[in-house]
This record gives structure tokens, sequence and C-alpha cells, in this order.
């Protein structure tokens, strides 16, 4: 009769060791991935930052070299130094690429929150039949290569492009604009690349609005434009913030974008970190132009992270 | 407090009974003036017309889709009629956006403002009038008390129960003392205790304000209890309009009779039998019932005969005065606790409902399946019908 009673206590012992284990494998997986993918290249570059330029293969100095044992790691510690980060203070290109960068990310983002929202806000009110459709050619765009369509821009915007020429057909101007080469270009780019990422979290919040909040806000006295700034507006505010950071965090870094239709004067560190890298073949400053605007992204993304957390709250 | 429902529906014999509508010198606060509302090809409302008086609790009831929503939201302004007029205190209000009307609704859904709390949900439409700071807070303050939600004015409306959201919104909706409130299935979402408690919480509130208030319902039972009068709608229109004990004692349809409460319907001819009273035949092999009519039917008409189940008497010996008198037996009993609703099929395969209280313990029951009973009615207790 004792059996069958032992024989549970140990299927419950196996389980619950086991549960523990998948778990614990479960967890793990992102976390790996995590490590091997961000964390790991991530002091990989640190390390070079904090190298001296040298001409040779690698392009830096030190290398870490194990054959010598304890005595060359000290030595590798030892010639680590922060020269390259105080260069970055000193020539002014560097800080004006990064306040340029976010200055445009910042003009940008909200450039694309007022062509985005009317449109989030258009397919949200759609007949509901409609709605896959419209979502499908938002979402379109991506099934082509990024580089082709913004390649296909340059064609558009360029002084002999399709743009000026059917401008001057129509005799809106008498001589080409000059758009391609310049910040306008820029900002146009990033406005039609990065739309989606405005629309889809806009789109989102405010699908889930209750349609009778509106009108529970005319009936209580607001005109229809009131409504939508005392109840619309937020209400899909999480949305507005989430499509913001969405679109802000990766233009900071853009490096196609402004290389391709942006002219000598925009200046961007995406695009002064490619030239340290592959001009200069300068890997240490570069390197240490990589860290700052790391250091630089951390903050929008914590407070993208916050806002997010705060939704799925305030959901519960 | 249960029971006041009396002042407007038993208090026949009080002298100053509230009954604006049968004063034909009584201004109507909303006049529905042929009023037709067509959506494409579907005619939701169809050339209406209907007198709501000031201070009246009016429910419009009727089964979804016959169109009591679209007159709601033709109240509140977020439809226009496509012919015909809807007048509010003598002045056409079809061309008045809702935001100035002098109506308020409440949203079956509540509506309350998610991200405003209760406080702020009840302020919001005393803010749109740019009402001074001072008179602001204690209007705010007033409804607050009047719906007993003060020590939740400064939640969120995710933060509290169904029972005072619902609470919430209505005070919302008085805020600004409307001439008119619309209430759009205000009880639906709450459970049936919770909904019982609130009906007469809105009627004594409804008192209070002396608001008139008309409220959307497809629950009979919520109609009757709150309501000074009741129209029912089929496919955009109106079927009966009139008290709920008129309504439930003399509707004017089958329709009527069969929409509120249980009703047992007889087919039958109608032959004049003395003074309003008609003989009926209605089944091969039958006695012919007997009824009263103040309605006039032609020798052999088809007519109606409608019985409410508890105004049917079930014995077990034919009752010796009786008029009519029927025999069947005992198909089927719902046993609904204070009463039991017995379905007595007849020889003729008529099943008949019989409803009688259950003043005994279940055990001693007098009566059980396949018993030979006898039914009975008097001659004033059925309803006779055209249609």
């Amino acid at each position: 009769m004792g059996r069958p009673g032992l024989a549970v206590v140990d299927g419950n012992g196996c389980g619950f060791v086991g549960k523990l284990m998948r778990r614990a494998l479960l967890i793990a997986v992102p976390y790996v991935w995590l490590l091997a993918l961000f964390l790991i290249p991530f002091f990989i570059v640190l390390k070079i930052s904090l190298s001296d330029v040298e001409l040779a293969i690698p392009p830096y100095t030190p290398t870490l070299d194990l054959s010598q044992g304890w005595a060359g790691i000290t030595d590798f510690f030892s010639q680590l130094d922060f020269e390259n980060f105080v260069w970055l203070t000193e020539d002014d290109l560097y800080w004006k690429a990064y306040l340029s960068s976010v200055k445009i990310a910042l003009i940008a983002t909200v450039l694309t929150l007022l062509v985005g929202y009317p449109m989030a806000y258009g397919m949200a009110r759609a007949p509901a039949e409609w709605r896959p459709t419209l979502m499908m050619l938002v979402i379109l765009p991506f099934w082509t290569s990024f580089l082709i369509r913004v390649y296909a821009w340059m064609g558009i915007l360029s002084n002999e492009g399709y743009l000026n020429q059917i401008l001057l057909w129509l005799g809106i101007i008498s001589t080409p604009l000059t758009i391609l080469n310049t910040n306008t270009a820029v900002y146009i780019g990033i406005v039609y690349t990065y739309l989606p990422f405005m629309i889809l979290p806009i789109y989102s919040s405010l699908e889930r609005m209750d349609e009778s909040l509106i009108e529970a806000a005319e009936d209580l006295g607001c005109s229809r434009l009131k409504a939508f700034w005392l109840v619309t507006i937020p209400l899909s505010r999480p949305g507005i913030i989430a499509g913001c950071f969405l679109v802000m965090i990766p233009v900071i870094g853009e490096f196609v974008i402004p290389s391709l239709l942006g002219g000598s004067s925009t200046l961007m560190i995406g695009k002064v970190l490619w030239e340290e890298f592959f001009s200069n073949r300068d890997w240490p400053v570069a390197s240490a132009v990589a860290v700052v605007l790391l250091l630089i992204l951390v903050i929008p993304i914590v407070l993208f992270q916050r806002n997010q957390q705060k939704q799925t709250e305030a959901e519960q | 407090m249960p029971f006041q429902s009396d002042r407007r529906t038993g208090a026949a014999l009080n002298t100053n009974v509230f009954a604006p509508w049968e004063d034909p010198q009584a201004k109507p606060l909303i006049q529905f003036q042929n009023v037709t509302k067509r959506f494409g090809g579907f005619t939701a409302i169809d050339t209406l017309s209907l007198d709501i008086f000031e201070q009246e609790f009016f429910a419009l009831l009727g089964p979804s889709g016959c169109g009591k929503t679209t007159m709601m939201r033709m109240l509140a302004g977020f439809e226009k009629p496509t012919e015909g007029h809807i007048m509010l205190g003598g002045q056409d209000i079809d061309p008045i956006p809702p935001n100035k009307r002098a109506v308020n609704m409440m949203f079956q859904s509540y509506a309350l403002f998610p991200h405003l709390s209760i406080w702020e949900n009840i302020a919001f439409g005393l803010r749109r009038d740019n009402m001074p700071k001072r008179d602001l807070e204690d209007r705010v303050e007033e409804m607050l008390r009047l719906t007993r939600l003060e020590q939740f004015a400064r939640r969120k409306p995710h933060q509290i129960s169904g029972g005072q959201r619902q609470r919430v919104a209505l005070a919302r909706s008085l805020a600004k003392a409307p001439k008119l409130l619309l209430l759009d299935e205000p009880l639906g979402a709450l459970d049936k205790k919770l909904r019982q408690d609130t009906q007469f919480e809105l009627m004594d509130i409804q008192e209070k304000t002396g608001t008139t208030f008309v409220i959307v319902t497809h629950d009979q039972e919520e109609a009757m209890t709150v309501a000074s009068r009741v129209a029912v709608m089929d496919q955009g229109k109106l079927m009966q309009v009139s008290t709920p004990d008129r309504i439930y004692e003399n509707p004017n349809s089958v329709y009527v009779a069969d929409f509120i409460g249980d009703v047992n319907i007889i087919e039958g001819r109608a032959t004049a039998n003395g003074d309003e009273a008609y003989q009926i035949d209605w089944a091969e092999g039958q006695s012919p019932l007997t009824a009263t009519s103040s309605t006039e039917f032609t020798n052999g008409q088809s007519c109606h005969l409608a019985i409410r189940p508890e105004k049917v008497t079930i014995s077990a010996d034919r009752p010796a005065d009786a008029i009519n008198a029927v025999q069947g037996k005992v198909l089927d009993i719902a046993y609904l606790g204070n009463l039991s609703t017995y379905y007595v099929e007849l020889p003729n395969g008529t099943i008949i409902k019989a409803q009688s209280a259950n003043t005994r313990r279940i055990s001693r029951r007098s009566f059980t399946w396949e018993d030979p009973v006898w039914l009975s009615w008097t001659a004033t207790a059925a309803v006779l019908l055209a249609n």
C-alpha cells in the first residue's frame, strides 16, 4: 500500500525540479541571445574605444596576448586609456554632430507625428472591413529593400527628378527646386521610412478607443474639435509616445538616409561614425563615438520602456 | 421606498395623480412629429408621433432593432430625422448639434473618460460651460452626495466597481441639470440584485431632481418598475403608449400582450352575447368561452383572447360558478420558488399556462404531472383582441 504513495512523492519531486529546469532554460534563451548579440559586441567596441590607433591589422593597439599569461593581461589593461573620449570633447565636429543628430531626429519625429497621426486616425475611423487593407498598405513598403526605396527618392527629388518635372509641367515653378542633398530631403526620407513605426502604435491605441467617449464629450458640451483635443489626444497618448520613441531612437543613429539624400552640410553622427571607421580607419575614435551614441540613446530607451510598462499596468 | 411606483401606477384614487398625458391643456416637453428615420434602405423609425411631458419617467421598450435606440440618439442629436421634426419645449431641435442641446445622455457603456478622475468626469460638462470655480466645485460635490460617491472622487473609473461606475455616469449626465436626461440601457451591465436596487435609486433621483427621464430598455420588468409611461415599440412603430398597469392589463394587441409578461393566447371567433359581452367559439367540441370587451366585434370576426397565467385558477374539480372552465391534464410544472406555473394540455392539444402562489410547502403540492385538472377564469380576466 505504501508504494503508490512513494511513487507520487517521487513524481512530485521530479516534476518540481523538471519545472525549474524548464523555466531556467526558457529564461536563459533571451539572456544568452542578449549576451551574444549585444553585450559581447558592446564590450569589444568599448575595448577598442579605449585603445590607440595603429597602422596594422587590426588597426589598433594593444591586443590581448594570452600567451604571456598574467603579465600579458596587466600589460594589456595598463595600455587602455580614455584619450579618444577626451578627443571627442576637443574637436567640436563630434558634439556638433551629436547635437545636430538629436535636432534632426526631434524635428523628423515631430514631422512624422504630424503626418502619421491623421493617417492612423483615418485608419481607426475607417469602416471595419477596410482596416486590414489599409494596414496592409502601411506595411507594404517593408516588402522592398529599404535601400532601394531611399534610392527611389533620389530619383524623385533630384533636379531632373519626377517631382521637379511635374511641378515644372504644372507651371508652379519655373526653375527646378534643389531638394536632393539638403536637409529637406533628409526629412522627407526619414518621414517616409519611419512612418509605419509612428502609425501602428497610434492606430492600435485609437482603434481600442470606445466611440461613445467622443459622443459623451459632445453630449457634455464639447465641439468636435474640443472633444478631439480633450478625449482622443489624451487617450492616444501612449501610442503617440511609443511611436515617437520608435522613430526618434533609430533616427539619431541613422546613416543611410543622410548619406544618400543629405548634402555636405547634413551633419549626423551616423555619417561621422561611418567616415571614422571606413575613410579614416580610426577604429578607436569611431568606437568611442559609438559608445557615446549608445549612452545618449539609453535615456530615451529607458523612458520608452517606462512608458510601455505604465501602459501595461494601466491596462490591468 | 420599494413601492414608490405606487405614486404613478396604483394611485388612481389619489386626486393629484401625476398624469399630464390625460390633460389636453398640458404642453408636452418633447414632441415627435411624424418622424421617419432611414439608414440607406432600412427604415428604423416609421412616421412616428409621440408626446413626452415634463417630469415624466418615460420608457421606450422593445426588442433589439425596434428603433428605440435610434429615437434616443435623435433626441441627443447624434442622428437627424429623415422626415418630420422633433420639438423640445416648443422649439424645433433638428438643426441644434448635440453639444448645444439642453439634453444629456447616460451611455450604455457609461463612456466614462478613463484618463480623468471621478471628480473630473463629473466636472467635465460644467467646465465646458465655463462655470465659476466655486459654483463648479459645489455642483460636483452635490452630485457626488446625490449618488453617494464622495469617497471615490479621486479614483479613476477603472478603480471602482460596475455599480459605482453606473452612478458616476448618472452623476455626470445630471451635473448640467439638463431639461431631459436620456438613459440608454442604464442598468444592462449590472447583475440582477444590484439592478433592482439601482432601479429604485434611479426613481428616487428622478423625483429629487424633477428631471424628465427617457429610458431605453429591452427589460420589460425594468420599464414597468421605473416608468410613469411605457412605449412598446416594434419595427420602428409605437405599438402602445400607456402606463405600466394599462399596458399589462389592457394591451391593445397580441404583440404587446405577448411582449409584456407571460400570456395565453386563444384564437377564436367572437359572437355578441349581451352588453359588451362576447361568446368565443375556439375549438371543436369545446364549450364557448365568455369575455367582456369595450371594443366592438362583429359576429363571426376572428379574435384573440389573451389571459394572464396568474388570472387562471387551477383546481381538481370543476368550480361550480365558473363562467369559463376547461379540463386538461398537467403536462409540466415550472417551479419558481414563490410561484409555480402549470402547463396544462387540453384534449385538443392547446397548452394553457396557469400560475399560482406556492402558499404551501412543495411536498404538499396539490397537483403533479399527469393529474387531470380544471382551469377556470372570470369573464373580465381575459382581454379580447382583434389582432
